[in-house]
């Protein structure tokens, strides 16, 4: 089913989503890979604050490359979610409501989504020139020395997802894929 | 003896780098508008049509195909009759790539150390392999490789007995487990025999092979057919969102090998399988 969101999220956008929605997000989301994740992460264990208040908020798995002049971003898609596995579950007790990534969760993030309702959405891998074109603006908010890997405060219009795992933990990756399979 | 000097070398590579990082060989595109057609999920189909409209958008306003513009990979194929002149032609190379990368707008994603991690900040050092070969020219292929997918990679051990079947076991195993990690549709590279580093060179350049021309070797051109159908029966599909588009080819390299082994390796690239290639 095709739906339109706009961010912050709540919990009666999160409990409307459903595993293999197709979903159009507008608002603003936050960039951060592994580099930016490892330092929250540490930011966390020391009791320290982190550069932008998740709670509510989606992360995006993406680094981009850099922006030609005139243009607020370069090539901007997804990248591997199952990396950033060890460092979610931390962040979504934090509050944090959605991730956008492409690749498989481990079954701990799982949990966590489902603890404290939250939803991961996949954008299409390899398609980062055409996502670009969903982002108006972006901004590094911290840890500018990453370069790509620095934390970046995206506006986005109508950034196309896809509901992979929804709050109850049902996953797109393994119920599509069964659906196609020939012996 | 042919003189060439290197900075030839250094201004290919650079415009080669850009070239890859915006356009696919016209054997990617193909299947890409092949595939379209005939995936069955709808949801697969509409996947396609993204790809499509992405490649379309990266040529025309230049912006690479995909924010990972990978760690390039250089095969450089030197005619024995060639002598270098004006430098290193390992530096020669690496500022091919470093203008490419930096002029290009393209991302750099290489560190310097695998522990410590700092950015280089011009994506080098390449990955170089050189072959000597007769002759007096220069083949150079640039293949920038994405991480999503080389992460998903593999290399098998097999024993002997384990024959043709363990082959096609490791290759599915691989590509089953690489799943939607590794952005499908893949296109799978291959290396069969050798030593273990064979093997892996193997299967990266099979990956530079294009994807519509099958191996000479006649029982390897089946297996490579035979696997492309079983890879597509996984049901794993674009953006590994169920579908029956998984993989656009299985390349498939051999080399000889020793008695007691049987290694396979299993290079795994996206749908932006990109290389570039010139003769000088």
């Amino acid at each position: 089913m095709n739906k339109t969101i706009s961010t912050p999220l709540n919990d009666s956008i999160i409990n409307d989503l459903h595993s293999s929605d197709y979903v159009y997000i507008t608002g603003t989301i936050y960039t951060a890979r592994d580099a930016a994740h490892k330092r929250m992460y540490e930011a966390i264990e020391n009791g320290e604050e982190l550069p932008f208040d998740v709670k509510d908020n989606i992360i995006y798995y993406m680094g981009p490359s850099p922006a030609r002049e005139g243009r607020p971003i370069g090539s901007a898609g997804p990248t591997t979610a199952t990396r950033m596995d060890k460092y979610a579950p931390a962040l979504l007790d934090l509050g944090l409501k959605g991730m956008i990534g492409k690749g498989k969760r481990r079954k701990d993030v799982k949990d966590s989504m489902i603890k404290n309702n939250a939803v991961y959405f996949a954008a299409v891998g390899g398609a980062g020139a055409i996502l670009s074109k969903c982002i108006e603006e972006s901004e590094v908010i911290a840890y500018d020395d990453l370069g790509t890997e620095a934390i970046r405060k995206l506006k986005v219009k109508d950034f196309p997802v896809i509901v992979v795992i929804d709050r109850e933990g049902n996953d797109l990756y393994e119920t599509a894929a069964l659906k196609y399979k020939k012996d | 003896m042919r003189e060439l000097n290197v900075s030839v070398i250094t201004d290919n590579l650079k415009d080669m780098c850009i070239e890859a990082a915006h356009y696919l060989t016209d054997d990617m595109k193909d299947c890409l508008n092949s595939a379209e057609k005939c995936e069955e999920s709808p949801l697969g189909r509409q996947i396609l049509e993204q790809l499509k409209e992405n490649l379309d958008i990266a040529g025309k306003d230049m912006i690479p195909i995909c924010q990972d513009t990978g760690m390039a990979v250089v095969f450089a194929e030197i005619g024995q009759d060639v002598h270098f002149t004006g430098g290193s032609l390992e530096e020669a190379i690496n500022e091919g790539v470093r203008r490419g990368y930096v002029d290009g707008y393209l991302r750099k994603s290489v560190v310097s150390d695998p522990i410590i991690r700092e950015n280089t900040k011009d994506n080098t050092p390449a990955v170089i392999h050189y072959d000597i070969v007769p002759g007096d020219k220069v083949r150079l292929t640039i293949a920038p490789k994405g991480f999503g997918s080389e992460n998903m990679s593999r290399i098998y051990m097999l024993k002997p007995a384990d024959g043709i079947d363990g082959v096609k076991e490791a290759i599915l195993n691989a590509v089953s487990e690489a799943g939607p990690n590794a952005c499908p549709p893949m296109v799978v590279g291959v290396g069969i025999g050798g030593t273990f580093e064979k093997c892996a060179i193997l299967a990266k350049k099979a990956l530079t092979r294009p994807v519509n021309k099958r191996s000479d070797v006649g029982y390897i051109a089946e297996l490579e057919e035979e696997m492309l159908e079983k890879i597509n029966n996984l049901g794993i599909g674009p953006g590994g969102l169920g579908g029956s588009t998984t993989a656009f080819a299985v390349n498939i390299e051999t080399y000889a090998t020793h008695i007691a082994g049987l290694p396979v390796a299993v290079n795994i690239c996206c749908h932006v399988n990109r290389h570039s290639v010139r003769i000088i």
